[in-house]
């Protein structure tokens, strides 16, 4: 936990030799906390003072990854409770669960549906990120063949490995040493030789216990093991428990400072009704779990779960922005309508959603205007006569169009004249001020 | 290190609301913590999901969410039963869209003979909502408020533009009113006072911070419903105190998203399931943010969400 000025003022020399140039130990010591000045500019700061200072400005929630290159998932690192504080900074990773039980073909088609479960939404990619291998069989070498299966067809995905049997996590967690797999199922009777294996296999330890007393025993015995990146199963199952268990690991990590629980969480939604894992795992993307485990990856279930992770993690300081360009919605025709909207996400989502419910093939030139929505961007001097006038002849959009008419959003109708100005031979139409009059006004043109 | 539950006590408190009459009356709000935090405070009411209806055939609602009503939603009356007696509705949403100049344009008097028609059909509470038309729904809420006078039903939306009038109406015939500001924590509290300063009982108020669906700026209604919600509870604040409000199936069911053939996007998935998805998850996010009424459309997505809800009561 972040320690006061006044707190670290006591452990500093309290020579005032202004060697840091800061004029007393004190004025230093304010900027520490504050984090504006760094403890190595202090010559003669004792050993003590680093350690307590070094654990103290260590981030609350230990960053962890798991697999390796472009597909490994950051996690961890998270400093507030509620996202209009500050950006939830690593997005949940889904891991779909695959049991050794099932055939090897069962595994492969599963494999390619996780390799090919990536969609593309405002411009991020997003997908199932992690396969969960679970020795449902309780046979270890069956969890090997299903974690080889896995290893072939899904080549460079990131992997759980839920076992309780230490020898078989170790013998399956080899076949993806140096891809950062995740060895969870470490509980108070396996604690040391699931460390073991971990560390062997440079995995990440999940352990799994039962409440919230047992779970910061158990962090702190596998610590003992040397072992450093670990994810935390509280033993919740049901939402409520994801509420309440998620909640006070998240708490106790960054109000608290209490560092048995300053690790990622995992969450397990499974349920026998896709629909009903979907609700139980919007729950857990909500209540801060870092990796989520689910049964089944319908593509109508992931892209729901996905456009919410993205909703919760989006950054509240930053707008979402879509890419310049001119849509074309519908079956658009020369003939078609030309609108003009700024590439603030949600505008372009409301205006290109009224417009495809008109039913009115148009088109829709987005213009960048950094996120801003249509007043807003005008206020700012980035939706002017000037660059509307320059970014529509720039897009070359008026070799595909019949008739050169350009319609505008109604906040901005006191623009029209001087983009008639800007851009000769063409006709400016002042449209509605709100988007929701869109489809009227296509249907009285 | 042992670990000791950081549990946090709040000095304010959401007022509970009841609305209905009789048995069938229903109480939502009324807990002192966030959503669902039972394990540090009282939570002593589930929330409420009503059922959406409207005057008029529901001509313009996609085809999948149409489907379920397509035998009774011919009539207020028969589709207000239908939910009540065979989805096994707690409580009912009529929406009077067919009051809006731009569709049907029906009179006050039409509404006023649709929802007395509706109350005598039903005994489970009714929510009548106009057609957010703003110059309109003054006339209409005005006339049904009193049509409905004594049945305890929440009214709705009254907005910056026409307050006045609708919570007169609501104030004189004993309803409960619903406050709708546009995403904005500052502009609900401002309408909450002004509505007060009229004489009407904050204890009274439902508030609607404005829905948006998932994928379409769900969350700035999640964070403007959390930021109200902790205004409450943290600062003891009177006027967020009310019980929120997620008008959830009319933003929802007109997204691309509810609606896209699977034919024409594959790796949508199933449109139906899609669409039914999109509305009971949007639904969960809102409850989590502090949602404690909720109107939507699918019954298939109300069965989903009250499940949830049993797994989180």
């Amino acid at each position: 936990m972040a320690l006061s000025g006044v707190e670290i003022f006591k452990l500093l020399p309290k020579t005032n030799c202004k060697k840091c140039g800061h004029p007393t130990c004190l004025a230093f010591a304010m900027k520490l906390a504050q984090r504006q000045a760094s403890l190595d500019s202090c010559p003669d700061v004792s050993e003590e003072a680093k350690k307590v200072l070094g654990e103290a400005s260590a981030p609350p929630i230990r960053a962890i990854t798991i697999g390796s290159g472009d597909k490994a998932v950051k996690m961890g690192e998270e400093t507030v409770l509620f996202r209009h504080d500050k950006k939830f900074v690593h997005p949940a990773a889904f891991a779909v669960e695959v049991k050794d039980t099932a055939s090897a073909d069962e595994i492969a088609a599963l494999c390619s549906n996780v390799v090919g479960s990536e969609i593309d939404r405002v411009g991020q990619k997003l997908r199932i990120d992690a396969i969960c291998i679970t020795n449902a069989s309780g046979d270890a070498g069956k969890f090997e063949a299903a974690a080889k299966t896995v290893a072939e067809k899904a080549a460079g995905v990131p992997v759980i490995l839920n076992t309780t049997d230490a020898a078989a996590a170790e013998a399956a967690g080899k076949i993806f040493t140096g891809n950062k797999p995740v060895i969870y199922g470490a509980n108070a009777s396996n604690a040391e030789a699931m460390a073991a294996a971990a560390k062997n296999c440079k995995a990440i330890l999940g352990v799994a216990a039962n409440g919230l007393d047992e779970l910061s025993e158990l962090t702190e015995k596998v610590k003992g093991f040397g072992v450093e990146d670990i994810v935390m199963d509280s033993g919740a199952r049901n939402s409520k428990e994801i509420i309440e268990h998620n909640t006070l690991i998240r708490r106790a990590a960054i109000k608290k400072g209490f560092k048995p629980f300053g690790y990622p969480v995992i969450s397990f939604a499974q349920r026998e009704d896709a629909m009903q894992e979907a609700l139980v795992a919007s729950v857990a993307v909500a209540k801060y779990a870092a990796i989520i485990v689910l049964s089944s990856m319908e593509r109508w279930k992931n892209l729901a779960l996905f456009t919410l992770r993205q909703n919760i993690y989006t950054d509240p300081q930053v707008p979402m922005q879509v890419e310049q360009k001119v849509y074309a919605l519908g079956d658009v025709k020369p003939e078609s309508p030309l609108f003009i909207t700024t590439n603030f996400s949600l505008t372009y989502f409301i205006v290109s959603g009224e417009i495809e419910n008109s039913k009115v093939p148009s088109r829709l030139a987005v213009m960048d205007c950094e996120g801003l929505s249509v007043l807003t961007a005008w206020a700012a001097g980035k939706f002017t006569a000037s660059k509307i006038a320059q970014f529509i002849t720039d897009s070359g959009i008026e070799k595909e169009i019949a008739s050169k008419e350009l319609i505008i959003p109604g906040y901005v109708a006191i623009l029209s004249g001087s983009i008639e100005e800007k851009l000769p031979g063409w006709k400016i139409t002042v449209g509605p001020r709100e988007a929701n009059a869109l489809p009227a006004f296509l249907r009285s043109r | 290190m042992a670990f000791a539950a950081p549990k946090e006590t709040y000095s304010g408190k959401v007022y509970s609301v009841t609305v209905g009459t009789g048995d069938k009356a229903v109480t939502f709000g009324g807990e002192n913590v966030l959503s669902f935090h039972s394990f540090e405070g009282s939570t002593p009411n589930r929330p409420l999901i009503a059922f959406e209806i409207q005057d008029i055939p529901p001509a313009d609602w996609p085809e999948n969410v149409q489907k379920p009503y397509a035998a009774v939603s011919g009539d207020p009356v028969t589709w207000a039963k239908y939910c009540q007696d065979e989805l096994n509705a707690r409580a009912v949403a009529l929406r009077l869209v067919g009051t809006h100049p731009d569709r049907e344009n029906r009179s006050p008097e039409d509404a006023v003979k649709t929802v007395k028609d509706v109350l005598a059909a039903i005994n489970i509470p009714l929510i009548i909502l106009g057609s957010n038309h703003s110059e309109k729904d003054t006339s209409v809420l005005i006339a049904v408020a009193e049509a409905a006078k004594d049945k305890n039903c929440i009214i709705g939306k009254a907005q910056e533009s026409n307050y006045k009038t609708i919570a007169a109406a609501a104030m004189a015939n004993n309803h409960k009113l619903v406050a709708m500001s546009e995403l904005d924590i500052n502009l609900s509290k401002q309408l909450n006072i002004l509505i007060t300063q009229m004489g009407f009982d904050k204890e009274r108020l439902i508030t609607d911070p404005m829905c948006s669906a998932l994928g379409y700026g769900l969350e700035y209604t999640y964070s403007v419903m959390e930021r109200i919600r902790l205004a409450a509870l943290t600062q003891n604040d009177v006027t967020m105190q009310q019980p929120m409000m997620g008008d959830v199936g009319m933003y929802v069911w007109k997204v691309k998203e509810t609606q896209a053939a699977e034919a024409d996007l594959p790796h949508w998935g199933s449109t139906e399931e899609r669409g039914i998805l999109w509305e009971a998850e949007t639904a969960t996010a809102l409850l989590i943010a502090g949602a404690e009424l909720l109107i939507m459309r699918h019954p298939r997505a109300v069965a989903a969400v009250e499940k949830v809800i049993d797994e989180l009561v």
